[in-house]
């Protein structure tokens, strides 16, 4: 029913939303794009006037910016290859029969609903502490020297620690892709001769091929700003000083807003190139 | 030929998943025996697992310092208040879209969508500026309204799936019954929609209790929420492992009793409709 | 009370012209059934009569009174839907009482009517339940016990029985005509099942592509079809066709007649081999090979023993022969 009526009433009941986040978009937006082209430094007296590329040039000359990306790519390489790989392989084993299987999803579903803080804090201390962590006590147990996880490992902690946290996200999702495969067509396949790898590797992994994109697009722009659980474990040292933690130590550390604001619009403008790919396929789905 | 599920594999498969399950449920569990241990036990060498004397007294410690009811109260309004200011906004807003569609609103509803993928850094000092001009930093309202402006898209969204998987035939019924927009909507659509806006609202609060860049970044002593109140133990003083184990274990553990009903929510809210 | 006319009514979908003109004239009291195929506008047009669409043009008018900018509510019509469309967080009771409630009656007036609805149509133990508890037949009343309460002027049915299986459709299709003729009240059925437009119809209004074909009582279609989709659309089997010298030779492009008129005589004057014969028992289809007439489709009744293989001569009934022109017209 659409007559014109309904067409303003809609319209009306549409426009607190629109409103709320197109302010909540722009006028942040445009402050941080303002800043980014000013010489800002509130410590040191506050607008000193306009700074042109100036503050786009030094951010990506710093010597902290290139390890920064490197940090950045480490962290969310790593953790995508183990969320999605493991994901696909806990997916399969969770698809199959066997008992209790609503009490192991509640069990691998558990980590992502863990607070972030709490996540940090805990694995640092309780597991990769080198004196009383878990870890430590275990490699004792064995009579090897416990690794110094934060301070000599910090990249595989983080990642150990960040994956710990999404792979319930990814085994969700995938597991949901997998129990939407028909089930005729492995049986015809079966009929046809093929064997369980085959199976695997022509019908399973195609279906999952949509869903494995979108778990690798959306953990993508998630894990580009993930925060609490850097500063809770190296706090940005050893390396580790990703993107979105460099940009939070020049503006709230060193209170340097306008090359903060500039390193900001490069991490808008990065994890826009990833939200691209991701909406066309939700523009795809929309149109079902 | 009839095939049975063999017994021998279905145990196999059983055995691999919990095994897996347990250890990656294993921190998790880890933490919350600790909090029932005394300081001198968590570290203890070799670790003690179910053996020891469980006490009471982390949680007891905790609580009485560092104004822990306040920080959990924080953390309860706003989350429950961002979520409900959300679906106040939200569901007028997914109604029009559901059954009033224009050729814009898959546009709008993408751009609305694109809204949550803004690093939040990138406008950390901005908000951090408003903040101070308006007088909310530090203040349950200011968060309030923060978290529930990065939660919108997907109230949005899930509120605005629910809606379309109601028959239409069925309004179109109502309609033909004599029921004005006013009675289609509150006679028959909200009755059928409550599910839906149950599942919505049980996935955003606990998006928002768990979130953990705002929270940090905008408060400090007055309206600081649990994860803030979680990373003050990040610089500690003597033994701790056993009062961080027991707040953390009370922070986590009224979310990861919802987190197990909305499993289903989290696919749909999370993959914003590209996986079914 | 259920007078409805439509004048001029177009329907258009942006560039799809839907429905490109259509005059009809519905009397008080008869069962009329809009039938064609899929996506000739028969759901369209009863939806238009509904309100649930609006008219691109034209004059929808109900027992004398311009309907056509009316809200649905304000038609005085009631509506069975193809997937009954109950309330499912209400019970059967509710679902019923439901117009009465929103046209404001009272609750005692309310009850009086839903219990009389239920007592017509057999749902007086199921009062309690939720739709998701009932069985399709069950549904099926109960969307009719909600239209029935409110003494509409017409009832709409859209496609009502088509999601029943075989068996219930027959006896379902039974007890709406029964009800037909208990209330006497206008309705309009739409369907795409010619047997259920020859049961139930006092009128049919064959459509196909948005234009009605022919309008008249189901045997009026049957004997004097007006065209070729009208003949080839009602009646099972399909009427035979046969074009080419011998259509010639009787003067017209194509000749046409029914399944159930071609006898099986020694001396007939077509002739053919038999290649399919089905034997129902009651009946026999057999499908002949007859050459340059085509293949023709003959119905015998009881048991016949033709098969496959078997030479056969046909005799045509001379009187049900249909003649038809190039443009596919019935000549007279």
């Amino acid at each position: 029913m659409a007559t014109k009526a309904s067409r303003s009433a809609a319209r009306l009941m549409m426009a607190p939303a629109v409103i709320l986040l197109l302010g909540w978009m722009l006028v942040p937006l445009v402050m941080t794009l303002w800043f980014s082209f000013r010489n800002y430094l509130p410590l040191r007296g506050g607008d000193q006037g306009f700074a042109g590329f100036d503050n786009y040039v030094r951010f990506v000359t710093s010597s902290a910016f290139w390890p920064a990306i490197g940090a950045t790519l480490t962290i969310v390489l790593g953790a995508l290859i183990i969320t999605i790989v493991l994901g696909v392989l806990l997916a399969l084993l969770l698809d199959q029969p066997m008992w209790g299987q609503g009490i192991v999803r509640i069990l691998v579903i558990a980590p992502f609903f863990v607070m972030p803080t709490v996540s940090g804090l805990v694995w640092k201390n309780m597991f990769l502490d080198s004196v009383n962590g878990l870890f430590a006590q275990v490699a004792r147990m064995f009579g090897a020297t416990p690794v110094e996880w934060i301070i000599d490992q910090p990249f595989a902690s983080l990642i150990l620690i960040v994956s710990w946290q999404w792979l319930p996200f990814a085994t969700l999702i995938l597991l949901t892709a997998i129990q939407s495969l028909d089930r005729e067509q492995l049986e015809a396949a079966e009929m046809d001769g093929a064997t369980a790898w085959k199976r695997f590797w022509h019908i399973i992994l195609p279906h999952l091929s949509r869903a494995i994109t979108v778990v690798l697009l959306i953990e993508t722009i998630f894990l580009l700003s993930i925060f609490a659980e850097i500063k809770m474990t190296t706090a940005g040292a050893f390396g580790t000083k990703t993107l979105t933690y460099l940009i939070y130590q020049r503006v709230l550390e060193s209170q340097n807003i306008g090359l903060g604001s500039a390193g900001g619009v490069y991490a808008i403008i990065l994890a826009n190139i990833v939200a691209i790919f991701l909406m066309r396929i939700v523009g795809k789905n929309l149109d079902r | 030929m009839a095939r049975s599920i063999s017994q021998r594999r279905k145990t196999i498969n059983t055995v691999l998943a919990w095994s897996l399950g347990l250890l990656i449920f294993f921190p998790i569990l880890w933490t919350i025996l600790t909090s029932f241990k005394t300081e001198g036990d968590a570290i203890a060498y070799p670790p003690k697992f179910l053996f020891f004397d469980w006490t009471l007294e982390n949680y007891a410690i905790v609580q009485e310092r560092s104004n822990y009811m306040r920080y959990l109260w924080n953390s309860v309004i706003i989350a429950g208040g961002s979520t409900l200011l959300g679906i106040l906004v939200a569901v007028p807003a997914a109604w029009s879209m559901a059954f009033v569609p224009s050729r814009r609103t898959k546009d709008i509803l993408m751009w609305m969508l694109s809204t949550k993928m803004l690093p939040a850094v990138g406008v950390l000092y901005p908000i951090y500026l408003l903040f101070i001009k308006l007088g909310l930093l530090d203040t349950r309202t200011g968060l309030v309204i923060v978290l529930m402006l990065i939660n919108l898209p997907i109230i949005v969204w899930m509120l605005y799936t629910y809606f379309k998987e109601i028959p239409a035939e069925i309004l179109e019924a109502a309609r033909m019954d004599g029921a004005g927009l006013k009675d289609e909507i509150l006679h028959v659509l909200t009755p059928m929609a409550i599910p839906g806006i149950a599942s919505t609202i049980l996935l955003n609060f606990i998006l928002a209790w768990n979130e953990a860049f705002w929270t940090l970044n905008l408060t400090a002593a007055q309206a600081g929420t649990l994860t803030a109140f979680i990373a003050s133990y990040s610089s500690p003083e003597g033994l701790f492992y056993a009062k961080l184990s027991a707040a953390s274990t009370m922070a986590i553990a009224p979310i990861l009793i919802l987190g197990w009903f909305s499993q289903k929510q989290l696919v749909r809210g999370l993959t914003f409709g590209a996986v079914k | 009370m259920g007078k409805i006319t439509l004048k001029s009514v177009r329907k258009s979908f942006g560039e799809t012209h839907v429905i490109p003109g259509i005059d009809l004239d519905i009397n008080d009291g008869e069962f009329v059934v809009f039938v064609g195929p899929s996506g000739c506008g028969k759901s369209t047009l009863l939806r238009l009569i509904a309100g649930l669409e609006d008219t691109s043009a034209g004059v929808i008018e109900i027992d004398g009174t311009d309907a056509t900018a009316l809200p649905p509510a304000k038609r005085g019509l009631a509506m069975v839907f193809q997937s009954y469309a109950l309330y499912p967080h209400m019970t059967v009771r509710k679902n019923i009482a439901f117009p009465l409630k929103m046209a404001g009656l009272d609750q005692a007036e309310q009850d009086r009517r839903v219990t009389h609805a239920a007592s017509i149509l057999n749902l007086s133990s199921y009062l309690d339940r939720r739709p998701g508890q009932l069985s399709g037949g069950q549904r099926q009343r109960v969307a009719i016990g909600r239209a029935i309460v409110r003494e509409p002027s017409a009832f709409l049915f859209d496609e009502p029985l088509s999601n029943l299986d075989a068996a219930l459709r027959v006896s379902m299709r039974q007890e709406i005509s029964e009800l037909h003729q208990s209330l006497k009240t206008t309705m309009i059925y739409v369907t795409h099942d010619q047997v259920e437009a020859m049961t139930m119809a006092d009128k049919i209004v064959v459509l196909n592509a948005g234009r009605i074909e022919q309008v008249g009582s189901p045997l009026d279609l049957y004997r004097s079809p007006a065209n070729l989709f009208v003949a080839g659309f009602i009646g099972s089997p399909k009427m035979n066709f046969i074009s080419g010298a011998e259509a010639q030779r009787q003067g017209c492009a194509t000749l046409g007649v029914r399944p159930e008129h071609i006898d099986i005589a020694p001396d007939g004057p077509w002739q053919g081999t038999v290649g399919l014969a089905e034997h129902l028992g009651s009946d026999t289809f057999l499908k002949v090979d007859a050459g340059a007439l085509g293949t023709l489709t003959v119905r015998a009744s009881g048991e016949v023993a033709l098969s496959h293989g078997d030479k056969i001569r046909l005799q045509p009934q001379p009187d049900k022969i249909h003649r038809f022109d190039t443009d596919g017209k019935a000549l007279r």
